[in-house]
Order: structure tokens, then C-alpha cells, then sequence
């Protein structure tokens, strides 16, 4: 039990050694790299990926996997940028609501008929895509300026983006809700072991279901902001988000196979990905090299590659360990 | 000499038979859905529509027997969409002697070809090796070229549209087997090459799956892979094996889509194809946890998710409500699975 813990207490410094490194790495090398404007740009942007990611979190926490939640941020934003004219929070609510659905459907599908995970979010992500793009028509929708529903996109409250606020609290949330509730406790015993959450009378079931609900919740906010930051429902948008989620979270180093994790490493995780492109777009900017926005992708593969087989190398030393 | 006969115990037997009702439950699917058609769909009882359905369904197919053969070991390929991509943005590189000059068409197109389903593979290889030496998920471990793949590809083009018009090289998309010499529309134009392809990768997997010895030990292994390991499978070969298949097959079947198209898009070849292709492997009755396969049914099952695309759109419905039809069905396809497992 304490190897493990060791083994995680690596995995999460490693990830936050990484980024303190890159962000001295960028303050150094360029102007202007911490100053408030570019600070604030990536905080706005990425909040969306911390959002959803942060449900993401929960979900492989269990043992399971989440594939729908970029095709349900897209519908929710939708959803969100048709209900605009009635106000930012009447936006808000039918987004959240929206990816609450998708949450509910995951849940039941995956509790009740018992289908794996990944196929069941995968049939999700296709009905959630379909569902948006039946919403919007097929084209994307136009939020309504007047109705103050872009502040919550791109406001600001003392220079911090709106949405880097709202992430920044549910993250406090989650991280209360993994460390010091029984909930929390429930959601890393199923992922330990399933079997043996259920037979020691821990509602496995229920906790199940409400990580999948809060995942399909965070990726409708997700959805919201999205739209009230670009003024618009993108029906379309969202592709490959989920994968960018996985990603964050196994950069932070919460396991995937469930039983141990933690919630401010997959912030880390989250941010480490989105400064590669910001600092590929300053390395540029600096003219001695032009590397083309493909090569981010790549950098985030390399990346994730490093990352997962170093975390294979320390957890095969804990076992090799707990075994001898 | 004694004579040994060695009986099926009678659990096996039903297990069989169970399989043998699943797989002819795909199938009846199939054909039901093909008599609705036949009633409801107008000008349904067509070469032309034959031939629209299975040209698109050639390349989901073609990435499905790969899919089928690492689901059936109990992993799962993410990367097949990007391999595509990389497999035709190379491809046209070479044909078009942006690298080097090769004077021949005929041997550069060879080499184009060669190269590009060679390269899919050796980074299906990559998959199957960080899979086995690290023991990575293979969630996880393809998720990595998922998201690297279609960057290198884009990198090696430039993110720019590859155009070409090479009746050398497009035969493997627009040729056509048996055609006649003059054909009016809406008679028999000859099999698409692309289909005779498929058909053959098929026979050929199916075939292996059941009857080779390579092919037991990729059941074996999702079956109960200790077990397997225990009873001298080389079980870290076999993965990088077909991991390495999966990536030939997605490498084909990236060059098949580039033929259709003419060019070579590497923001757009096999986006999405990681789906389509599991999906079809799920309802066409593998197991998606391993040990149990069928590459025919992975054939029914692209057919089924075509067909019922297909019905909707000549019905009237749209696109949007076609890809609902296909989450229900995914999961009701699987759900009735487990159900007769029960």
C-alpha cells in the first residue's frame, strides 16, 4: 500500500516538475510569455479541456472511460446558444441540463444493461453528435449578444477569465469530494477492485452512475462555455476532445485502470498540453525555427508516449516490489 | 495403433451452438433488413446501389479485420484512423517523386504502394511493442499514435491537399474486375477492385482465425492470456503480430480511400475510421472483451451499419438521425449479445 502511494506521489510531482520546468523554460526564453494577456488566453481556452477532463478524472478513477464527452460539450453548446436570448443563466442551465442527459443515458446504459464503457460512451458520442447537429440544423448557431450570455465566455472578474474561475472551483470541489467524502473513497474502491467494493456493501452501482452523470454535467458546462466564448453553438466542434481529456489524465498520472488518481494532477496534466502549442506558437514567433501547428500534435504524442511508459516503468517496480 | 477420439465436452458444444445462433442472428439482421428494403426503398433492386453500398463499406471492412483480430486478443487499436493517414499522404509523396525520381510509374507506384502499407505496419508494430515491453493499456499505448499519427502525416504534407490523377495507382480504388466492354448505365459495371479486396482479406482472415495455429493462440490469449502464456503461448509475439496486422490493414485501406478521392488529405483520411470499424466489429458478434471472434461477422456487421445508413437516407431521413439509429443499434446489438451469453 505504501509503494503505491509512493509510486503516485512520483507520477503527480512529475507532471508538476514538467510544467514548472516548461512555463521557466517559456518565461525565459520569451517576452511577454507570462504577461497578463497570454496568461489569460490560455487560462480562457483551456478551461473548457480542465472542465472536461475534470469529469474524466472520476470516470477512469472507477475503471471506466468516457468517449461521448467532446460530442456533448458540442451539443450542449448548441443547446446553450439556442436558449441565449432568455439570459446567461437560462443558457447555462439548459447546457448543463443537456450534458446531464447525455450523463443519465451513459449511466443507465452502463449500470443497468451493463455494456462496457467504452462502447457504451462510443454509441453516446455518436447520438450526442447527431442530436447536436439535428438541434442546430446543421449549421452553426449564433448566441445572443444582448442578453449578457457571452460574459460568461469572455468576461473577466479582477483580470481572471470567468471560465478559468468557474474551472478553478469545481476542481476545489472535486478534489474535496475525491479526498474527503465517502463518495470520494467509493469511487477509488471500485476502481481498486469492483468485486470487492460490492461486497463490502458499498453502493457501486449508484457511485457509477453519478460519475457518469457528473462527467456528461462538466462536459455541458464545458459546452457553454464554449459557445458563450466563441458566440456560438459549433455542432461540429469537440472532435477529439475526449482523447485529449484521456490524455491530460494520464499525464497527470491517475491510473487507468482505476483505484488511484488525483484531481490538481490532472490540472497539471491539462496545462502541461495546452502550453506545448503555446509555446510552439511563441517559438515561432521568435522566427529562428517555423515549426507548423501539425507538429503540436506530435509533441503531444511524444509527450503522452514519455509519460505512460515511464508511469509503466515505476508502477512494474512497485509490484516487482509488493511481490518479493 | 490406437485409435484416439477425443470428444467436445458437451459445455464446449453449446458454447458452439450459441455462437453458430449469434453469428446466423447478424445474419438475419442483415437479410431482413435487405427484404425491408426490397419492399419500402424504391429502385433498391440495383447494380448501382449494390455498388455504392459496398464501395463505401470497403475500406470500414478492410480496417475491421485488423480491429477483429485485436479485439479478439482483448486489446483495442485507436491508431487505425491515423495510420490511414499516413498511409496515403506517403504514398502520393513517393508516386508523385517529391523524394526521389524514380523514372518507371510503374515501379514508383509499387513502391508508393509497398511503402505506404509497409510503414502503417511498422507503426502497428510500435503499437504491439510498447503494448507487450511496457504493458501499457492498448487503450492507452494507440491512443499515443492516435494523436501522433495524423500530426506526422500532416507534417509530412504540410497539412496540404495531395491531387492526383493516376490511373496506375487508382485502380486499387475506381478499377473495376469483369468488366464488360460496353456497359449502359445501371447494367453491370464490373466488380470494384476494392470489393475483390475485401472479399479476399476476409476469406483469408477468416480462414487463418480458424483454422491456423496463429489463429488459436490470438483466441487463446483473450480467452485467458495467463493461461495461454502458461501453456507455451508466445503471447508477446503474437500481440506484436497483430497489432502489426492492424496496421497493414489500415494502411491499405488508406490507400483505397486516397484512390476513391484523387488526393491525399491527411486532416481528413480515416477520421473517425477507429469508430466505425469498432462498431462494426461489435455488432457483428465478436467479443469485445476477447477470446471469441468472427471475421464474417464483422463483414455482416459494417454491411448492417451501411445498410441501415443507407435506408434512412433513401427514405427520407437525415444524416443526423441516421447516426441515432446507429448508437441504438450499437447498443443493442451488444446488449442482445451479453444477453444470450447470460
Amino acid at each position: 500500500m505504501k509503494k503505491t502511494s509512493v509510486v503516485a506521489f512520483l507520477a503527480s510531482q512529475g507532471v508538476l516538475i514538467a510544467l514548472a520546468l516548461l512555463i521557466l523554460f517559456g518565461w525565459l526564453r520569451y517576452d511577454n510569455f507570462l504577461g497578463l494577456f497570454n496568461i489569460s488566453t490560455v487560462l480562457r481556452y483551456n478551461s473548457m479541456f480542465a472542465l472536461v477532463a475534470l469529469g474524466m478524472t472520476f470516470v477512469i478513477m472507477t475503471g471506466g472511460i468516457d468517449l461521448s464527452v467532446g460530442a456533448t460539450a458540442a451539443m450542449s453548446s448548441v443547446v446553450a446558444a439556442l436558449l441565449s436570448p432568455y439570459g446567461m443563466l437560462v443558457g447555462t442551465l439548459g447546457g448543463v441540463f443537456a450534458g446531464l442527459c447525455v450523463g443519465v443515458i451513459n449511466g443507465f446504459v452502463i449500470v443497468r444493461l451493463r455494456i462496457l464503457p467504452f462502447i457504451a460512451t462510443l454509441a453516446a458520442m455518436l447520438a450526442a453528435n447527431g442530436t447536436g447537429l439535428l438541434l442546430a440544423k446543421d449549421e452553426s448557431v449564433s448566441v445572443s449578444y444582448e442578453s449578457g450570455f457571452t460574459d460568461l465566455g469572455q468576461g473577466d472578474i479582477l483580470n481572471i477569465p470567468i471560465p478559468a474561475l468557474i474551472a478553478a472551483a469545481l476542481y476545489i470541489v472535486g478534489s474535496i469530494v475525491l479526498n474527503l467524502t465517502s463518495t470520494g473513497r467509493t469511487v477509488l474502491a471500485i476502481g481498486g477492485n469492483e468485486d470487492a467494493s460490492r461486497m463490502m456493501g458499498l453502493p457501486v452501482n449508484r457511485i457509477k452512475f453519478l460519475v457518469y452523470v457528473a462527467s456528461g454535467a462538466l462536459s455541458g458546462l464545458a459546452g457553454v462555455i464554449l459557445a458563450s466564448q466563441f458566440g456560438a453553438g459549433q455542432p461540429i466542434e469537440g472532435v477529439g476532445w475526449e482523447l485529449f481529456a484521456i490524455a491530460s489524465v494520464v499525464v497527470g498520472g491517475t491510473l487507468l485502470t482505476g483505484g488511484l488518481g488525483s484531481v490538481g494532477a490532472t490540472l497539471a496534466g491539462v496545462m502541461l498540453l495546452g502550453l506545448i502549442f503555446n509555446v510552439l506558437n511563441f517559438e515561432n514567433g521568435m522566427g529562428f525555427i517555423s515549426l507548423s501547428a501539425y507538429w503540436q500534435s506530435v509533441v503531444r504524442g511524444v509527450f503522452l508516449l514519455i509519460v505512460v511508459i515511464l508511469q509503466s516503468q515505476l508502477t512494474g517496480r512497485a509490484e516487482r516490489a509488493e511481490t518479493r | 495403433m490406437t485409435e484416439v477420439q477425443i470428444q467436445a465436452p458437451p459445455a464446449a458444444r453449446r458454447i458452439d451452438a450459441l455462437a453458430a445462433i449469434m453469428r446466423y442472428s447478424t445474419l438475419a439482421a442483415l437479410i431482413l433488413l435487405i427484404l425491408f428494403n426490397v419492399f419500402f426503398t424504391k429502385n433498391f433492386v440495383s447494380w448501382r446501389v449494390l455498388d455504392v453500398n459496398l464501395t463505401q463499406v470497403a475500406a470500414i471492412v478492410i480496417v475491421g479485420v485488423g480491429m477483429t483480430l485485436v479485439i479478439a486478443t482483448g486489446g483495442i487499436d485507436l491508431s487505425v484512423g491515423s495510420l490511414m493517414a499516413i498511409s496515403g499522404a506517403i504514398a502520393p509523396i513517393i508516386f508523385l517523386n517529391k523524394v526521389f525520381y524514380v523514372g518507371e510509374i510503374h515501379v514508383a507506384v509499387a513502391l508508393a504502394m509497398i511503402g505506404g502499407i509497409l510503414l502503417a505496419g511498422a507503426f502497428g508494430w510500435f503499437n504491439g511493442w510498447l503494448i507487450t515491453r511496457f504493458r501499457i493499456q492498448p487503450i492507452i499505448a494507440t491512443l499515443v499514435l492516435f494523436i501522433a499519427g495524423r500530426g506526422i502525416a500532416q507534417v509530412m504534407t504540410n497539412g496540404s491537399l495531395q491531387p492526383f490523377k493516376l490511373d496506375t495507382f487508382q485502380w486499387i480504388g475506381l478499377g473495376r474486375l469483369f468488366a464488360p466492354a460496353n456497359a449502359s448505365p445501371g447494367d453491370f459495371h464490373g466488380v470494384p477492385d476494392q470489393v475483390v479486396i475485401m472479399l479476399v482479406l476476409v476469406a483469408a482472415a477468416a480462414w487463418m482465425l480458424k483454422r491456423s495455429l496463429f489463429g488459436r493462440q490470438i483466441l487463446a490469449i483473450g480467452g485467458n492470456e495467463r493461461a495461454a502464456r502458461l501453456a507455451g503461448v508466445p503471447v508477446a509475439q503474437v500481440k506484436r503480430w497483430v497489432y502489426c496486422i492492424s496496421g497493414l490493414c489500415a494502411g491499405l485501406a488508406g490507400l483505397v480511400v486516397i484512390a476513391i478521392n484523387s488526393s491525399s488529405d491527411a486532416n481528413q483520411v480515416g477520421l473517425g475510421m477507429e469508430l466505425d470499424a469498432i462498431a462494426a466489429v461489435a455488432v457483428g458478434g465478436t467479443l469485445l472483451s476477447g477470446g471469441r471472434a468472427t471475421i464474417t461477422g464483422t463483414l455482416i456487421g459494417a454491411l448492417i451499419i451501411q445498410l441501415v445508413r443507407y435506408t434512412m437516407l433513401a427514405n427520407g431521413v437525415p444524416d443526423d438521425v441516421a447516426k441515432l439509429a446507429k448508437a441504438a443499434l450499437i447498443v443493442a446489438a451488444v446488449w442482445l449479445q451479453s444477453q444470450g451469453r447470460a
